[in-house]
């Protein structure tokens, strides 16, 4: 029961990823490489229509969690309060970048909400990494200090940084060298990601230059991931522990792979489709490699005083869980319903949906 | 950790009075811009359809500054109520995360296609995503109910030794009596706020003399839906609601009314008067005798329990505060019924739009709705101190361990600073949207 919560959990995260991470990326992209008013246009119409929806995998994320893992909820979100505060501070500017933009024919009023979108998609992207190599890394649950535990065994709390910006210094921070990486890695995957969705829905003038910027970007990745693979290493001895003892796992790092791989030929894709199919699968597969490497621990202790938090005991009751099923499917059923008319009804290209017009 | 819980609770409060100001616009709205579509596919008539996608326009204004000052009140039952989340998590996840998947997903993708989908789809599967939008946001407004009414009325639960809160009912959870007079009663609130908007920008467009056609079907079906909704929110709903209140917490129901003593004999209601906590009594007190016995119990000398009654330690933390909200609540509420009476008869009479003083006044009259349920949430919410689950779990027991005041305050005044330019964007975009007003229909 606690295993179906947990791979419910970690789907709707990765959904989350591969949606909302393309509109992230597609900010990324209006920040950096759209400088005409056409190209910018084409951009927001091609996330417009989609990008509220795919922020609900977020917050629908958020309270399956809540609801199957309560003592983790409580735990994670009141030990990374600050971030977390401040990705909604982000979220807030990033709505309303899209949303206000159009609303007054200025060219200032444009410029900075233009701004507001793109800056914010760009950190968000950077701090969702930021998040998962805390994950990975682990925190110091029930604070211990000199071998003695000063909060009940699954709380704790990190500053932003350390001055040690380290992620082995006794006093850890949000941001140290270690999560920094893969909160760039993040912002690289995510351009990548964002601009395989504009090539697949606009007719942009753009289309041909972010082709390149794929092509060029995804070396970056490559050598990105080999450096993140080797740095894994001085967190974690051995990561590819649970990988050796369950074979069937070498699936996912070999969709990553396949994904990355897939990416270098987007200069010749027949479909435009193609490219955002495999940075979508690089996504998918990195996110599962990665918490099948911490498999089953949900947030790692860095202490040998507390056990780490696992899917095992942080789950809610049996019966909450078991009858949450019931609803969940009825549910799961309806957003696919859902989605399904949503993108048959904004099929194609959507260079002239002219978003935020209204 | 005094300065900690009152942070968290400041927070807590400001972002959610904050938050609520769109909803409670938007699911009235929904439901009559639902009916301005319908009125439009079966009359045909033109106006009726721009009157459904003028209003849309501040529909979506309104729902995108909830949807945005919503996602940090799912956030912050982790990130500043940590020990209430692990303790009740179990339970009230149940109703949260539901919400999340029935009715957020529902409202975000229909509203897409709502908004920009009438041309794709043609005008009947156009008044159905409007009407899937309107589902989706009363939905969401159930969920929530349910989840609130839990924590004033919990049913369906076990306490382990560990202190969680177990379900061991679901359906319960839905068949609460707390629930449905609360969600009737705030749904009605609801479409009492929409009904004044809609009301008071039509008699805006007649004074104004600009658009004044599409003013008087404003004013029209405002004073329409804003007379039926008056009624139903304070009788049957508020007093069903009351009742409970009364049955189930009743040292609530005495702060609410300013009752300090138990009278002999039945006891009056208070129409104005302020609480001295010092002297545990009312000063300048206007009150009738025996009429809140009759309300309650319909029995002129029934026993109402005063606060004399309880324990302290048990009063609702600032009983001025929850005497005030209610009183305004009942005050304005009254208020709401007698205007939208005047305006309905002069409606009925063919005399509305030339009555200037009931289109000025209903023009004023458009900020006391978020008013009277902002007060009403008040109510319940200092109503149900100092508990977070009424008799089982204090609020002192449910902030975050580990979250610093310091820390706490510094998002807090990130909250305050970003809200307020929300809110000034908000009203000149508002303002924008409402100067420019509908399109002009051709003839």
């Amino acid at each position: 029961m606690e295993l179906f919560w947990y791979i419910v959990l970690v789907t709707m995260l990765a959904v989350y990823v591969i949606l909302d991470g393309y509109d992230f990326g597609a900010g990324i992209i209006h920040l950096f490489f759209a400088k005409t008013e056409k190209d910018k246009k084409a951009i927001t119409s091609a996330i417009g229509p989609f990008w509220d929806a795919n922020e609900v995998w977020l917050i629908a994320a958020g309270g399956v969690l809540f609801f199957a893992f309560p003592t983790l909820y409580a735990s994670s979100f009141s030990g990374f309060y600050l971030p977390l505060i401040m990705i909604l501070w982000l979220l807030i500017f990033r709505a309303i970048g899209l949303e206000l933009r159009g609303q007054v024919h200025n060219a200032l009023w444009e410029l900075i909400w233009d701004r507001a979108f793109g800056v914010a998609s760009l950190l968000l992207a950077l701090f969702f990494g930021v998040a998962l190599g805390n994950v990975v890394r682990g925190v110091n649950l029930g604070m211990v200090e000199n071998g003695v535990s000063t909060q009940e065994a699954h709380y704790f709390f990190l500053p932003l940084w350390n001055p040690e910006f380290s992620p082995q210094a006794e006093h850890l921070g949000i941001i140290d060298w270690f999560t920094l990486f893969l909160g760039v890695v993040s912002v690289v995957a995510l351009t990548i990601h964002g601009a395989n969705w504009i090539i697949y829905k606009t007719n942009s003038s753009l289309n041909g230059k972010l082709k390149k910027v794929v092509f060029v970007l995804n070396f970056v990745l490559l050598a990105l991931v080999v450096v993140s693979l080797l740095s894994w290493h001085i967190i974690e001895p051995n990561p590819f522990h649970n990988f050796f003892e369950h074979p069937m796992l070498w699936l996912f790092p070999i969709i990553t792979f396949i994904g990355l791989f897939g990416m270098f030929k987007v200069r010749t894709f027949k479909k435009d489709g193609m490219g955002f199919l495999f940075s979508s699968l690089f996504l998918f597969g990195g996110l599962a490699s990665t918490v099948a490497s911490i498999f089953p621990k949900l947030l790692p202790s860095t202490n040998t005083v507390n056990p780490s938090l696992t899917l095992f005991n942080m789950a809610a009751h049996e019966y909450g869980l078991s009858v949450g099923m019931n609803w969940f499917f009825i549910a799961l059923v309806l957003v696919i319903v859902y989605m399904v008319v949503q993108y048959r009804v904004f099929k194609g290209k959507m260079d002239d949906v002219g978003y935020g017009e209204h | 950790m005094e300065d900690m819980l009152f942070y968290d609770r400041m927070q807590f409060a400001f972002t959610i009075t904050f938050h609520y100001l769109f909803p409670q616009l938007t699911m009235g709205l929904s439901l009559m811009i639902v009916y301005f579509k319908w009125k439009f596919l079966r009359s045909k008539l033109e106006k009726y359809n721009e009157a459904a996608k003028f209003w849309m326009k501040i529909f979506a204004l309104n729902f995108a500054m909830g949807v945005v000052t919503g996602i940090p009140m799912e956030f912050q039952f982790g990130t500043n109520w940590a020990k209430f989340s692990e303790l009740t998590g179990g339970i009230i996840g149940q109703t949260l995360a539901m919400e999340g998947m029935f009715s957020f997903f529902l409202e975000s993708s229909f509203l897409g296609l709502f908004l920009f989908g009438e041309k794709l789809l043609g005008h009947k599967l156009h008044f159905v995503s409007g009407f899937l939008v309107f589902l989706g946001s009363w939905a969401s407004g159930f969920l929530i109910i349910a989840t609130h009414s839990w924590m004033q009325f919990p049913v369906g639960y076990e306490i382990m030794e560990n202190g969680k809160f177990v379900l061991n009912n679901f359906s319960a959870l839905f068949s609460n009596p707390w629930l449905w007079p609360s969600y009737l009663h705030n749904q009605l609130a609801s479409v009492i706020t929409s009904s004044f908007v809609v009301a008071a920008i039509g008699a805006f467009y007649i004074l104004n003399n600009k658009h004044s056609e599409f003013g008087k079907l404003f004013v029209k079906t405002g004073v329409i839906f804003g007379l039926v909704s008056s009624i139903l929110v304070a009788f049957p709903t508020g007093d069903m609601v009351a009742k409970n209140v009364v049955k189930h917490q009743p040292v609530t129901f005495a702060a609410m009314e300013g009752i300090f003593e138990t009278a002999e004999g039945g006891s009056e209601i208070v129409l104005i008067g302020q609480p001295n906590m010092l002297e545990k009594k009312l000063d300048n007190k206007i009150a009738v005798p025996n009429i809140l016995s009759f309300l309650t119990y319909q029995d002129w000398e029934a026993e109402i329990k005063g606060l004399n009654e309880f324990d302290p330690k048990d009063y609702p933390t600032n009983v001025p505060g929850l005497y005030y909200s209610y009183h305004i609540m009942v005050g304005l509420g009254t208020i709401f019924i007698g205007l939208m009476f005047l305006a309905a008869i002069q409606l009925y009479r063919k005399k509305l739009y030339k009555t200037k003083w009931i289109l000025w006044s209903l023009l004023f009259m458009l900020p006391f709705p978020y008013i009277a349920n902002t007060t009403g949430w008040y109510t319940s919410e200092l109503g149900r101190q100092p508990w977070l689950v009424y008799n089982l779990l204090r609020t002192t027991e449910g902030a975050s361990p580990t979250v610093s005041a310091g820390n706490t305050l510094f998002t807090l005044l990130g909250f305050i600073g970003l809200y307020l330019l929300l809110g000034l964007l908000f009203l000149m975009l508002a303002g924008k949207i409402i100067n420019k007003g509908p399109h002009i229909i051709k003839q």
